[in-house]
């Protein structure tokens, strides 16, 4: 390959080394940019059929037939070139270079959504403007062909200047144009003989027309319109039928994570339970045994006994995420959101915080108005994350009976109660939030809704994977050396008689006065201080430090019903729905709006609210006579 | 006429822009409203029938009225053409 006929675009790492080919994919949001990425490059970022899933640019790397080496970029979607929000920032600044230590990539692969050819044509005139070669992939051609379109690909290649490729990111079959294509594409770009239009600026309006002029030749329908989306549209955006079905499907998540894990859950805590019991005979009395007994098996395995509850959980989120139903919900909920000075959009970043906040407040990007995501960033640790399930199964396993109510599960409708409290309380929040620090105008709503579609299978199992392994590895990576801490600080010095007069105990009691007073006692208040570093680390600390005080173990929760009160369980569930002691969340609100202000700040509200709610339950129980 | 005056099932056409605020003429063109596109409001929202989704070529859109108010519109007759891309109608007559 001819390196010297390009000195200035890249770094040679040796003369003899093939240059690298960076290219990057620009289009619309939900086009499947991240579905080609994958599957070029055998990364498994996340997919889903929603506007706004990729809000961060990644690199990852093939290699073409001929042996080039390809570094590809996964952009956030973008419909234009003025960057409204914080995501299209990033990918405009990926397309020009701006991101720091990263170069511009030598050529763009526009993608667009076949089906949706007639409406953002215009977006492949823009991206000539960059002044870099550009090739139009256009993708779901099999949905394009499925909803009767028909494209004339040579006449609009003519029409654009531009190369045009089918595709169907998803199957090998369907890429195979693509990348024969970008095997011989490769040496032109890097050669420089690719042949560049930097056409001049020109306004959208003008752009739009020439597009709506090309594809009123290149492009026919022979069939009406796709009628099966609007089919399921009729009774799912229905005004009220929607938002019922909306409260049917978060409700009938609780329900079958509660009515169907039973039977597993039982399994892998019998599962512990016998471990437990070959190392105490097997082991001979001593320290060793109690590390293992008591710190890793009690702690570790009290937390992973919930992965089948986990793994229900997201197997219904992923599907919704996968349908093209989340944008539907943030369309019902975009006035509720409205009246507390939110936009719809913000729904989506608050519903990611489900799983976690992190990807919660990293996904906040989208959201235009900087105050906006401010107040998205703000409440979305409120939304119940995955973290804090082991402790809401545990207690609400322990102290509420499981009966039925009607046809549903008492335990279910408490966990849902708790989540909806969650929301509610953002919501409060939200709204005093604009009416003071974040006060002016909210920004639009403008939102694409997605075609429904069957999620692939492969990728959805993958996706359940994912976040299995993600809530095992947690197990491993903080779970267990914390459990190991926690056993240590609570066993030691080994003259102590009880819990006080260890480690734990003493640092326990530095924090009992101030948590004496909304009903924790003193293994609370020491499981709260590890459970900093993940929330569900309160329950495997637990778990630690009753299991040191007794020697028959027959579950924590078996072990909590004796000794904690009624109301001391419930004043700890509601201030999990607050749970102001996540330090990564911190971090990453340190992160997103580069300053301490704001993150000092949502810990100390979370923290106030956190405390007042649990001491109201718990005064409230007491007084009820719990 | 505008686009938050738009009936539902009745079929029209985008002539212009009229708002003040130059980025929101952005922010619709860069999604794909444009001067002589085909539009159809598909659904609205409960309060105050607010957002409201529309059928914009092969694309569907949500936005708030407020924001719709800027595109302004001609009523037009039903297609003759069947197969046309805003035509499609009501599925439960198909």
């Amino acid at each position: 390959m001819d390196i010297t006929s390009t000195p200035e675009s890249g770094v040679v790492t040796s003369i003899f080394a093939e240059k690298t080919l960076r290219l990057a994919l620009l289009g619309a949001p939900n086009c499947g940019k991240t579905s080609l990425f994958n599957a070029l490059t055998g990364g498994r970022a996340k997919i889903a059929n929603y506007p706004g899933v990729t809000v961060e640019y990644r690199i990852g790397h093939f290699e073409l037939p001929s042996g080039q080496d390809v570094e590809l970029l996964d952009l956030p979607g973008v419909y234009g070139d003025c960057g409204h929000s914080m995501d299209e920032r990033v990918a405009l600044d990926a397309v020009r270079g701006n991101l720091e230590g990263q170069r511009a990539p030598d050529a763009l692969l526009v993608v667009m959504d076949a089906s949706n050819i007639s409406t953002h044509l215009h977006n492949v005139l823009q991206a000539k403007q960059h002044g870099l070669p550009i090739i139009l992939v256009l993708n779901m051609m099999d949905m394009a062909a499925r909803d009767g379109m028909t494209i004339d690909i040579a006449a609009l290649e003519e029409s654009l200047g531009v190369s045009v490729i089918s595709c169907v990111a998803v199957r090998a079959s369907g890429r195979s144009q693509l990348i024969e294509f970008l095997n011989g594409w490769a040496s032109e770009v890097l050669s420089g003989r690719a042949p560049i239009e930097a056409p001049q600026k020109e306004e959208l309006k003008s752009l739009q027309a020439q597009a709506r002029a090309i594809t009123a030749t290149t492009v026919k329908r022979v069939k009406k319109v796709e009628t099966f989306t609007q089919r399921i549209d009729q009774f799912v955006m229905n005004p009220v039928l929607g938002l019922v079905i909306l409260l049917g499907i978060l409700f009938l998540m609780f329900q079958a994570v509660y009515s169907w894990s039973a039977p597993m859950i039982e399994g892998i805590e019998a599962g512990f339970g016998w471990l437990q019991g070959l190392v105490e005979t097997v082991l001979p009395e001593g320290w060793i045994r109690s590390l293992i007994s008591s710190g890793i098996i009690a702690g570790v395995g009290s937390v992973i006994v919930f992965l089948p509850q986990i793994v229900i959980l997201f197997a219904f989120i992923l599907l919704l995420e996968a349908s093209g139903y989340m944008a539907r919900a943030a369309f019902l909920v975009d006035t509720l959101m409205a009246k507390v000075g939110l936009n719809g959009r913000a729904f989506i970043p608050l519903l990611s915080s489900f799983a976690c906040a992190i990807p919660g407040i990293m996904a906040a990007r989208t959201v235009e108005q900087e105050r906006d995501r401010l107040t998205t960033i703000m409440i979305a640790p409120l939304m119940t994350c995955s973290a804090r399930w082991p402790v809401y199964f545990l207690i609400i396993g322990a102290f509420i009976p499981a009966e039925k109510v009607g046809v549903f599960s008492l335990q279910g409708l408490v966990a849902f109660g708790l989540v909806i409290s969650g929301i509610i309380f953002a919501v409060i929040m939200a709204f005093i939030f604009k009416k003071t620090l974040m006060r002016g105008e909210s920004s639009n709503l403008l939102i694409e809704l997605p075609s429904y579609k069957m999620p692939v299978f492969k990728d959805y199992l993958r996706g359940l994977w994912d976040r299995a392994a993600i809530f095992m590895s947690r197990a491993g990576r903080i779970i267990l050396p914390a459990s190991i801490l926690i056993w240590f600080l609570a066993s030691y010095p080994a003259n102590a008689t009880n819990i006080r007069e260890t480690f734990a105990g003493k640092i326990g009691s530095v924090l009992e006065p101030l948590l004496a007073p909304i009903g924790f006692n003193l293994e609370i208040s020491i499981s709260l201080i590890p459970a900093m570093a993940a929330r569900e680390v309160a329950v495997g600390s637990l778990a630690t430090i009753y299991s040191l005080g007794e020697q028959d173990v027959d579950g924590l929760g078996t072990m909590l019903q004796s000794a904690w009160s009624l109301p001391t369980a419930l004043a700890f569930l509601v201030w999990f729905v607050f749970a102001p002691q996540c330090l990564s969340t911190f971090a990453i609100i340190k992160k997103e709006t580069n300053s301490w202000k704001w993150p000092l700040f949502a810990f100390g509200y979370l923290f106030v609210l956190a405390y007042i709610a649990a001491g109201i339950t718990y005064h409230s129980a007491v007084a009820f006579g719990l | 006429m505008t686009l938050d005056q738009l009936k539902r099932k009745t079929p029209a056409k985008i002539t212009g822009f009229s708002c003040e605020n130059k980025a929101l003429e952005t922010r619709l063109r860069e999604i794909g409203f444009a001067e002589g596109d085909n539009i159809e409001a598909l659904h609205f929202g409960l309060f105050n029938r607010n957002p409201i989704s529309v059928r914009l070529n092969g694309a569907i859109i949500a936005l708030r009225r407020s924001d719709a108010s800027a595109i302004t519109l001609e009523l037009i007759e039903r297609s003759a053409n069947p197969i046309d891309i805003n035509m499609a109608r009501d599925s439960r007559v198909a």
